[in-house]
Parts: C-alpha cells; sequence; structure tokens
C-alpha cells in the first residue's frame, strides 16, 4: 500500500491503494469517477483515455502512486460548471456517439490533439485527426462523425483560445 | 496483477540499490508494455522501480556529432525535440510513429530498448544509427546489446540511463505496422553515417532486431531505391504469424527499406 | 426547428455521456458487494476429473469457491436454445447439454467450471487461478468442415457426427433441373468470416439476493432485459419471474452479443444467494473473446444458373455452419430462417434451394451479430452476382438490373413476401452519388500513382422486424417476437412513454420522444422514454434485428391511438362538442374550426381529478399496447465500394463508400445515417480486418487486439448516404428498419471491389494486406496496369 495524493479535476484527493492499483482503477473504484471507461486490456480502445499534467494518457496503463503529485483531469473535469468544453458540445452536435462507452476517451484525446496541433501551429485536417486516433477505437459510429466532431471543436477552441488572449 | 512492491528512484545509485534489494525486481519507465503484460499475469516482479524521476534520465542533449537522449525520454518529447529532428530525421519519425499519441506520452526509449521486444520500433534505431547504450555501469554498443527475442546483454540490475546516437549523414525509418496492434510488423531503419550504410529491420526476424547484410552493402555503393531492388531478401529466419507469412515478411523487407529509403533526409 | 418524424433532432440522452454520468453495469456498486472471477478450462476438449479449491478457499478474503455439481444440484437448469429447428427427415435438432459451469466435460477454451467470489476483482482473479482443475484432455476439432468428417472428435454424444441438424428450403429437383438447362452456370465457394461482436463496454452482471424478500435483482448488459428474466426464470430455475427484476441501465452497444443470457449472469445470481453477498462480474476483453458469442463462420458452396439473355434460372447453395461448442440461444434461427429465406436476394428467381448443415466444434458459441444470417446471404449472392458478371462480360449493374423484382408483393421461393421496394432507383442514387461516370479517369489516375483503383456493388435486402409471431411459432420459435408499450400522459401533460425496446447506442430516447411529441404537438423536452427495468417496464422482447422502429414504435403509436381517442372524449366532453371534431395540435386540443380549445395539460389534469369526465369512463390517462407485426419488413438497398490496393504491399484503402438504402419512414436522419455508418465500418471491418482464428487444436488465437483487428479511423472513409424511400405498408409509420443494412450490405461491395481491382477473383474475407499480396502474386498482369 501507498498514499496517492494528486489533483483531480481541481481537488485534491488522497487515498491509500495497493501499490498494483492503475489509474483507472483509482479513479473508478476509489474516486468513483466512473466516467473514464476501461474496454481493453493490451492498451489499445483508448476508453480511459485521461489527462495527465495536460497530456492525454490511457489511465488503464499507468499506476496511480507513479503518478503521486500530479494533476489529473478526466471527463467528469472539462466543462466549466454548466458550460460544456466545445468538444462536448461538438460531439452533441454531430451525433459524434451512439453508446457513450468510448465517448470520454474519445474527448479526452480529441481536446489533446487540439491543443497540441494549436500548440504547434499545424493544421488538424480530417487526414491528421483520423491518424491521431489510432489509440481509440469505437464500434458504434464508423468514427464518420467524431472526425466532425473534432474538426468542428477545433475550430471552437481556437476561437476560444484567441479569446483568451 | 501480482502483488508488487513500488519504489520511485531519486537517482541512478536510489534505483541500482532498490533493485539489488529486490528478490525479482524490475525498472518501470514507462510502463507501456509492462504494465499490460503484469496484468495479463505474464510478468511477476515483486518490485518495480520507477526511474522516470531521476535527474538526467530525461532529455535530449546535442553533443558533438552526436545526440544523447536519456533512457526515460518520453517517445513524444524525442518526435517533437528540434535537435533530434534536423539531426536525425529518421529517429524522430520513428519516435512519433509509436503506438499512438497516449502511448508517447508515456512510453520511454529506455523502456523499448531494454524490453527488445521483436516489434518494437527503437532497437531498429539503435541498430541503424550504431547508438551506444549507456548504463549506470558501462559503455555498450548496439551491435553488442542486443540478444535475441525480448533478451539483451545487460546484466540483472543493471540500469539503462541514456543512448547516445552519432548523427548521421542521413536516416529514414519505414514501418508496416501489424493491422490489429499496430505495432512494426516490418520496420526498417536505414542510415548513412560516416560514410557507411547500415540497415536495421525490426519485427520481422525471428531473432528480434537484427542488420540486413545483402541490403547494407547495396546501399553502400548505391544509397537509393532501385539499390534495393537487386538484393533478394531470404524468407528463412522470419517470424511467420496469422498477419504475415515469412514470406510475406521478407517481401516487405524490401519494401520498407525502399521507403525507409526515400524517406531518409 | 421542427422536432417531428423526419427532423435532424440532437440526442437528448447524450449529455449524461459528454460529460461521463452514463451509469453502465460496471458503474454500480452495492453495498456488501463481493466480486466473481471463473475459473476457465485452457483446454477446447477436456474431461473434469476433479477441482481442487482448497489453496484458494484458504486464501484470507476468498468467499467461496462453487462449482457445477453444487449449481445443478440446487435446481439451476441448463442453458438452452430458444428456436426448434428440424433436420429435413423430420428429426429434431441435436441440442447437447450446456451447464452454467462445467461438470463432466469442458468443450471450449474458456468454458467455465468454477468461480471464485471474493472480496475484490484482483484477489478473486488471484484466486481463480489457484484452482487447480484436473483435466484428462481429448482430441478436439475447430473447424465445421473438419468437425463433419468421419472421425472427429465427438463433441455431445447426443449428436453423432457433431451434427446439429441438416436443414433444407426451396425444391431442389426444380432447381437441380433448371441450372442442369442454364446457358450459363457461375460456381463459387465462399468462406463468411467468423467475428467478435465486441462492443466497447465488456458484459458485465451484478447480482444481488434479498433472503427476506426471496427476491434477486439482477444489473446486466442485456438487450432484452425481459427476455433475460422469462429465460432466467422458466429455463435456469434462478427464480420465479415477480421474484426476479432485470435492469439494463446504460448499455456500451450490443450488435447481437447482448440478447443472450451467458453462463456468468446465471453464475452471478445463484452465487449471491449461495454467499449472502451482492455479486459482480465484469469481463475484461480478453475474456471477452473466449466467452462472447461469436457470429458468422460459414462455408458455402453454390450454383447460380442463367438463361441465354442473363436471367437467372436457379440458385442451389450447401452451407455448413459451425454453431461452436453449445448452441447458444437464438443460433439455430441464425443460419436458417435469416439466411437461406433471404436467398433470392433482390433479384426473380423461381428456384432456390438451400441445405444448411449445423455443426458443433470445440469454440466459442456462435450467435447472432449485427446482421446475423442475412449478411452471409447477402454476401454470397453479390459475389455470385459480380462473379456471373465477370464471366458473362456483361456490366454487373446491368445483370442486377435485368432480374431485379419490379412489382409487390412478391413471393419468393424462400418463404418471404416482399411488401415494397424500388431496386432499380436505389441503383440509381447510388451510382449517380458514386459518380460512376467519373470511375474510369479516377482509376487512369489512380494508376499513374502506382495504385489499383477497383470499384464494386451490393445490392441488398434484408427482413428485420422478425413476425408475425404465429408465423415465427410455427418455425420453431419459442418466444413471440411482437413488442409492448404504454404511455402515460401526467396530470400535467408530460408523457412517459414505457417501452420494451431497449436502447444501447440507437437513441431512442431521442426518436421515440419525436414521434410521440409529433402525434400530440408537444415539445420533445416534455416526453421522456423508460426502459430496461423489468420492475418499471411492462414485458417486452427488446432490440435486436432492426426491430425497435418497425415494431416498438409500432406499439407505442398504437397505444397513442387509444390514448388520443381518450382525449377526444374528454375534450368533446369538456368543450362539449362531438368527438369526431375534435383536433390535437400545437399543444392544444381543439374543436375543428372553432375558437374552442383545451390545454394539452388541462386534458390530462382533467383526466386525473376526475371531476368531470364522460358517464363511466374511468379516471386517469395511460394506455398500453402489444403490436405483433403482420409481416417481416425489407430494408433494401445499393452499396458502391471504391478501393485503392497497393500493389506493392497489398493494402487496401476504401476511398469512397455510397450507401443508398431504403429503410422506408426515417424518424431522424441523423441517427439513421449514424446507424449506416457504423453499420457499413462493421462490414468494411469484415471484409478487410476482421477474424476469429482458432488453431486446429480450438486454441483461440485472436484473443486480444493484439490479433484481433478492429476497425480504426483511419480504416475507414467519409461515407456518402442517399436515401430512397418507399413507406412499409404493413406497419402504422412505414418504418422498414436500419439497424443491420450497412453490415449486410458493405461486404460484398468491398470485397468485390477489390477483386475488380486486382483482376482476380480468388479471395476470400478478411482481404488482409497478406490475403491481397498473396492473391496478386497470382496474376501476372493486374487490370490498372494494363
Amino acid at each position: 500500500m501507498s498514499n496517492v495524493t494528486m489533483t483531480v479535476n481541481g481537488k485534491s484527493v488522497s487515498r491509500d491503494v495497493p501499490d498494483t492499483t492503475l489509474l483507472s482503477d483509482f479513479l473508478r473504484e476509489d474516486l468513483r469517477l466512473t466516467g473514464t471507461h476501461v474496454g481493453c486490456d493490451t492498451s489499445q480502445c483508448g476508453a480511459c483515455v485521461v489527462h495527465v499534467d495536460g497530456r492525454a494518457i490511457k489511465a488503464c496503463t499507468a499506476l496511480a502512486v507513479s503518478l503521486d503529485g500530479s494533476d489529473v483531469t478526466t471527463i467528469e473535469g472539462i466543462a466549466n460548471g454548466a458550460d460544456l468544453h466545445p468538444m462536448q458540445t461538438a460531439f452533441k452536435a454531430h451525433h459524434g456517439l451512439q453508446c457513450g462507452f468510448c465517448t470520454p476517451g474519445m474527448i479526452m484525446a480529441g481536446i489533446d490533439m487540439v491543443n497540441r496541433y494549436q500548440a504547434e501551429g499545424k493544421a488538424l485536417t480530417a487526414e491528421a485527426i483520423r491518424h491521431e486516433l489510432e489509440g481509440n477505437i469505437c464500434r458504434c459510429t464508423g468514427y464518420h462523425n467524431i472526425v466532425k466532431a473534432i474538426e468542428d471543436a477545433a475550430g471552437a477552441m481556437s476561437g476560444m483560445a484567441k479569446a483568451a488572449e | 496483477m501480482y502483488e508488487t512492491k513500488y519504489h520511485k528512484a531519486g537517482s541512478v545509485a536510489d534505483a541500482v540499490a532498490a533493485l539489488a534489494g529486490a528478490d525479482e525486481g524490475k525498472v518501470l519507465s514507462g510502463g507501456q508494455t509492462l504494465l499490460p503484460t503484469m496484468k495479463q499475469h505474464l510478468a511477476a516482479p515483486t518490485d518495480l522501480v520507477d526511474v522516470r524521476g531521476i535527474d538526467g534520465m530525461q532529455g535530449v542533449t546535442v553533443g558533438d556529432g552526436s545526440i544523447t537522449i536519456g533512457a526515460a525520454t518520453l517517445h513524444a518529447d524525442v518526435a517533437d525535440n528540434a535537435e533530434v529532428r534536423q539531426h536525425i530525421p529518421g529517429l524522430a519519425a520513428l519516435a512519433g510513429g509509436i503506438g499512438d499519441p497516449a502511448v508517447r506520452a508515456m512510453g520511454t526509449i529506455g523502456g523499448s530498448i531494454a524490453n527488445n521486444d521483436p516489434a518494437a520500433d527503437y532497437p531498429s534505431a539503435v541498430l541503424g544509427l550504431g547508438a551506444t547504450v549507456i548504463t549506470d555501469k558501462r559503455e555498450i554498443a548496439a551491435d553488442d546489446f542486443f540478444d535475441g527475442m525480448f533478451a539483451t546483454t545487460l546484466d540483472e540490475g543493471e540500469i539503462i540511463t541514456a543512448v547516445r546516437f552519432p548523427v548521421p549523414q542521413r536516416s529514414g525509418y519505414a514501418k508496416f505496422p501489424n493491422p490489429a496492434s499496430r505495432y512494426a510488423m516490418v520496420g526498417v531503419f536505414v542510415a548513412e553515417t560516416g560514410g557507411s550504410v547500415r540497415v536495421a529491420v525490426t519485427g520481422a526476424g525471428a531473432d528480434g532486431v537484427y542488420r540486413d547484410d545483402g541490403l547494407e552493402a547495396a546501399l553502400g555503393s548505391d544509397f537509393s531505391e532501385g539499390a534495393v531492388d537487386g538484393v533478394a531478401v531470404a524468407a528463412d529466419g522470419m517470424l511467420s504469424d496469422i498477419h504475415a507469412s515469412a514470406e510475406y515478411r521478407a517481401h516487405l523487407v524490401s519494401v520498407m527499406a525502399k521507403r525507409a529509403v526515400a524517406n531518409a533526409g | 426547428m421542427s422536432e417531428g418524424i423526419g427532423a435532424r433532432v440532437a440526442r437528448k440522452e447524450d449529455k449524461r455521456f459528454i460529460t461521463g454520468k452514463g451509469k453502465y453495469t460496471d458503474d454500480i456498486r452495492m453495498e456488501n458487494q463481493a466480486y466473481a472471477a471463473f475459473v476457465r478450462s485452457p483446454h477446447a476438449h477436456a474431461k473434469v476429473k476433479g477441482i481442487d479449491a482448497s489453496a484458494a478457499e484458504a486464501m484470507d478474503g476468498v468467499v467461496a469457491v462453487l462449482n457445477g455439481h453444487e449449481l445443478t444440484g440446487d435446481g439451476i437448469g441448463n442453458i438452452i436454445c430458444g428456436w426448434a429447428v428440424s433436420s429435413k427427415d423430420g428429426s429434431p435438432m441435436n441440442m447437447g447439454a450446456w451447464s452454467a459451469l462445467a461438470t463432466e466435460k469442458v468443450r471450449y477454451v474458456g468454458d467455465a467450471v468454477a468461480v471464485v467470489i471474493a472480496d475484490s476483482q484482483a484477489l478473486a482473479r488471484l484466486a481463480a487461478e489457484a484452482v487447480e482443475v484436473d483435466y484428462e484432455e481429448l482430441p478436439a476439432v475447430a473447424f465445421a468442415d473438419k468437425a463433419l468428417a468421419s472421425g472427429a472428435p465427438e463433441i455431445h454424444h447426443n449428436a453423432p457426427g457433431n451434427l446439429i441438424y441438416d436443414w433444407e428450403i426451396g425444391e431442389e429437383a426444380a432447381t437441380d433441373t433448371a441450372i442442369a438447362g442454364a446457358a450459363h452456370v457461375t460456381e463459387l465457394e465462399v468462406t463468411n468470416n467468423r467475428l467478435s461482436p465486441n462492443p466497447m463496454e465488456p458484459r458485465s452482471a451484478v447480482a444481488t439476493y434479498d433472503a427476506a424478500e426471496e427476491h434477486y435483482t439482477l444489473y446486466t448488459t442485456s438487450q432484452n432485459p425481459h427476455v433475460a428474466r422469462l429465460v432466467l426464470s422458466a429455463f435456469y430455475n434462478v427464480a420465479p419471474e415477480h421474484k426476479l427484476r432485470v435492469i439494463a441501465p446504460d448499455v456500451g452497444g450490443g450488435f447481437g452479443s447482448k440478447i443472450y443470457i451467458y453462463p456468468e449472469e446465471i453464475t452471478c445470481l445463484w452465487a449471491s444467494m449461495k454467499t449472502g453477498r451482492s455479486v459482480k462480474w465484469t469481463s475484461d476483453r480478453s475474456e471477452a473473446f473466449m466467452t462472447d458469442a461469436h457470429g458468422r463462420d460459414h462455408i458455402t458452396t453454390a450454383k447460380m444458373g442463367f438463361d441465354a439473355d442473363g436471367k437467372i434460372v436457379g440458385f442451389k447453395v450447401d452451407t455448413i455452419a459451425n454453431f461452436g461448442a453449445y448452441m447458444s440461444l437464438f443460433s439455430s434461427a441464425v443460419p436458417t430462417y435469416l439466411y437461406a429465406t433471404l436467398l433470392s436476394g433482390q433479384y426473380n428467381i423461381s428456384n432456390v434451394h438451400c441445405n444448411v448443415r449445423a455443426v458443433y466444434t470445440n469454440t466459442v458459441p456462435v450467435d447472432a451479430y449485427r446482421g446475423a444470417g442475412r449478411p452471409e446471404a447477402c454476401y454470397l449472392i453479390e459475389r455470385v452476382l459480380e462473379t456471373a458478371a465477370r464471366e458473362l462480360g456483361v456490366d454487373p449493374g446491368d445483370l442486377r438490373r435485368k432480374n431485379f423484382i419490379q412489382s409487390f408483393p412478391h413471393e419468393t421461393p424462400v418463404i418471404m413476401t416482399y411488401d415494397a421496394g424500388d431496386f432499380d432507383g436505389n441503383l440509381d442514387k447510388a451510382l449517380a452519388a458514386a459518380d460512376m461516370a467519373g470511375f474510369p479517369a479516377r482509376k487512369a489516375e489512380a494508376a499513374s500513382r502506382g495504385k489499383l483503383r477497383g470499384i464494386g456493388y451490393s445490392c441488398y435486402i434484408e427482413a428485420c422486424g422478425i413476425a408475425p409471431s404465429a408465423a415465427v411459432g410455427s418455425l420453431g420459435a419459442g418466444v413471440g417476437l411482437w413488442e409492448s408499450a404504454e404511455v402515460r400522459v401526467n396530470p400535467v401533460g408530460t408523457i412517459e412513454i414505457l417501452t420494451g425496446s431497449h436502447s444501447h447506442g440507437q437513441g431512442h430516447e431521442t426518436t421515440f420522444a419525436q414521434v410521440v411529441a409529433e402525434r400530440f404537438g408537444l415539445s420533445i423536452d416534455n416526453v421522456s422514454i423508460v426502459h430496461g427495468d423489468t420492475d418499471k417496464v411492462q414485458f417486452g422482447m427488446g432490440t435486436y434485428g432492426s426491430r425497435s422502429g418497425a415494431v416498438g414504435l409500432s406499439a407505442i403509436v398504437k397505444a397513442m391511438d387509444k390514448v388520443e381517442a381518450k382525449v377526444k372524449k374528454i375534450a368533446a366532453h369538456t368543450l362539449e362538442a362531438s368527438e369526431d371534431d375534435i383536433v390535437i395540435e400545437g399543444g392544444e386540443v381543439k374543436v375543428a374550426g372553432t375558437d374552442k380549445a383545451m390545454g394539452w395539460h388541462e386534458v390530462g389534469l382533467a383526466a386525473y381529478t376526475g371531476h368531470n369526465l364522460p358517464d363511466g369512463m374511468e379516471p386517469g390517462l395511460k394506455e398500453g399496447a402489444f403490436y405483433d407485426p403482420v409481416n417481416f419488413t425489407f430494408p433494401s438497398g445499393t452499396y458502391i465500394a471504391e478501393v485503392e490496393v497497393d500493389p506493392d504491399t497489398g493494402v487496401t484503402e476504401v476511398v469512397q463508400f455510397t450507401a443508398a438504402d431504403d429503410f422506408g419512414t426515417i424518424i431522424n436522419p441523423m441517427i439513421v445515417e449514424g446507424q449506416v455508418h457504423g453499420g457499413v465500418a462493421q462490414g468494411i471491418g469484415q471484409a478487410m480486418l476482421e477474424q476469429v482464428v482458432y488453431d486446429e487444436d480450438g486454441q483461440l488465437i485472436t484473443g486480444s487486439y493484439m490479433d484481433y483487428t478492429m476497425p480504426r479511423a483511419t480504416d475507414v472513409p467519409f461515407y456518402t448516404i442517399e436515401h430512397n424511400t418507399t413507406v412499409c405498408p404493413n406497419n402504422p409509420l412505414g418504418i422498414k428498419g436500419c439497424g443491420e443494412a450497412g453490415a449486410i450490405g458493405a461486404p460484398p461491395a468491398v470485397i468485390n471491389a477489390i477483386t475488380d481491382a486486382i483482376g482476380t477473383n480468388d479471395l476470400q474475407m478478411p482481404a488482409t494486406p497478406q490475403a491481397v499480396w498473396s492473391a496478386l502474386q497470382t496474376v501476372k498482369t493486374p487490370m490498372a496496369a494494363e
């Protein structure tokens, strides 16, 4: 057992957990943040993607104890109060989800890719979005509307970034 | 996962001591291969020694004719590093194509080569560039480092701290991903360094990463896609599975070699 | 913006999913919850000689280790197939015994022999490894044709030769005669590759036994909670139906695999009674590959005869269907009534005969997966048609057109009566949208880049809304295939719809609300859909076979008819008008042509106060209905795939995909198109990527995403979707169904396109890079390089 202290969605949390506890289990079982999903056991599906210190990682392939002191954002933490994040809004507007199970990981991966491309000043084309979704599997949507949603959100996030400047 | 004890090492000496004190200790770096293996009960280290917090194990250092990459440097950070992109574009491209973005934000170069997965990308760059693996106690030439599938010449408890790459005249990488796992089914790294050409192949060989003598000879005298056509790549010694027969892999080695040459910069 | 039928309304249910607030089974945690882990056979076929659980039982935190003898000893019944299909000689199908926990024998890798209940999931899994099972290995067989061969290992003693049934449909002699007299005969052997459905949410169950009430509650990942309760009660003897509540909360995709009641749910219920703990089990992906019912897996030979004019004169089909180690719930119906009955396709054929042998093997049970039988039929017909067009040297579109059924109703030689369709119209729309005229230029441009470009069609027809109940009953179904609905108008006028359909991604909370809101002139915000809980909703049949629109919504319409009638009576009484003059529109109940009106909510209030109702009228405003269809529905369409092959590697890219579908009435085009996108992606997956692989000894090779190729974003294109609507004449809204079409129509279009590109027809699914490259090695001069 080790003590793990993190900032999750802006709040400091601390728990004693077995060293083998995966971040996905820590979030789901210890913090009861069940929006982060687990869809495979070999790190391919991406339903568990969260942000750790500003980068998207697979929560099923990281030990909670190794991320002691980190700043973690999950799907539950991206809306600003009642205002949804533009990526959330775009997924709804474009019907980018059906069963909803892969959706949290898709949204977290989507936000991460837009942030990275915008930081580098690169255009996030539809082709690039598909390539960036290498580690996120959806069985329902055939990806069409997910790609459209991320394209749309990228525009909105760019506007948001400009407004903040 | 079987029970294990986690240690966060503050220094290389710390890590070495923790490994020495463990029954069956393992270095935890990015964990992108180790943790899935542990989850499936295929590995059961008693202790995990996390080296990511060690000062000096992360980052890229440019030297005289070489670039040294800390063992705990993330794939994403190698891919995005301006010096690596400028001086060893083949290496930057390789790092930027490992796994997926989330894997690249956790996985490290040291972890990849220490594991020597036959389908990993990095071993081909280390071997293809004739890099030097730096450990807590010595330097190991790439040609002496890889020792067959999932095996290296690292001693028990020896820790990779960095990898030093000579800056080549040109380098390129081309990968044919396994359709399912997206690991390299065939990956070919070509580099011309100090006037000589090395060609390293990953994903294909039954003994893990290897240098292809025939391709090296051909590209050594004529560094062009056309030169690859004259080289017969034998199916003997190639891996064979449901995704690719030995014959198909041998064929892909030729095709990827050409594409690596075309990509070389 | 309109929210009614035909409007692209964003989904009401999305908010919880995009904010991480969906409630899936694994998100549920009960007080006093323990965890189950199953002890599974590593052998494909073995005798179980003994189980030593002592080491596991001694572990701190292990609650119990339970085995199959205890389970059957407590009277838990065997798992059954619910559809009786007889052989052509009249003998009943040979159904072997399937216990939730195997007792004497294991028959596939993953067959459970015991369960560990422990305080944590991690501990349960460790303890399961500590259970020692003494197996005596037996020879195993994984492939259906080998299982039929003489000397093959016998899997069930009551199925000699591993044969479950030998069934036929159509007139064999007449078909033989027609083909013998044909001017041209096309022969083809095809395999339909075995698939794993792979909803992204793995299966899960949380079972709780309340000893004081002798009552069970099961949260589970089900497409049909009432059917689950019925089967758990009537066949597995877990508890009488009124003592068993089954809740299917948010379910993360099903695609058929969550229709069935598996050993794990049964065991969790029983174990919760045995241990006095809530028992939770959640599959991981590896376990899902080993235990979720697989789909497809046919080996077929076919002959199609044509007259000199290119008209089809006969179609003869011989299929071997791999059922795996046990007969799953609807397994028997899939390669018979859902497959062979569609073998006339969109074509006017006088003679069709199909023989099907269903076979046991030492593999995971096989059952319905998205499309279920219809993809196998469509793939066969459309591959044969395309092959014939190439052999005859005619345009594949023209050959199809020449044989299209032109008038309806049309009775096929394989017992279907197609009710409506416009097959020429589908093809016309698809050809236009795919820009067929521009194909030669695109092909030439691709060739200049060293790529082989090909194009392929598929004209699919399927049967949805499987019914009527009396008809399926006469064919052996153990259940009726109607649907139920209840419409509850609240005193303030808002509406709850209780439906027997179950949404696991289909968007019922939105589309059903659209239909109700339009009917009564309300906003969809005032309508909520209740489903998935046997304590809340009247008995219903659930969601599969693209039935929720055609059957589930029809039940809602019937219930709304009754509500409307009562509303009109109340309004007529209150407004002192004739019922015939009352109209409902814009949130009001009015007397036509006057300014006399009541608000919709005022009618609700009147109904519930009961202060002023017509003489003899009961208070309240709540009506139920059961709808039993009079026929299947028949969605149809034309799909066109365009591919580019890299001849150096065999890598194939689907560069264009065009779908022109006839789904009948469309409630929400955005959602319908989403269904097509997902179905087509699964069809492209079957055609190019996916295959469950067993070795000769029955070991599962594709046990994770490391080896089973799921379609990813880079594997599929943007899709072009067209609609060519003919209304279904047999249900009140004219709906045909849209959930499975993509998975049915896409595979043959893709394979026809690839074989067009590479210049050889000798290619089976999945057309992986290796398969395409190997096929290319047999072709001296690929077409595009000419």
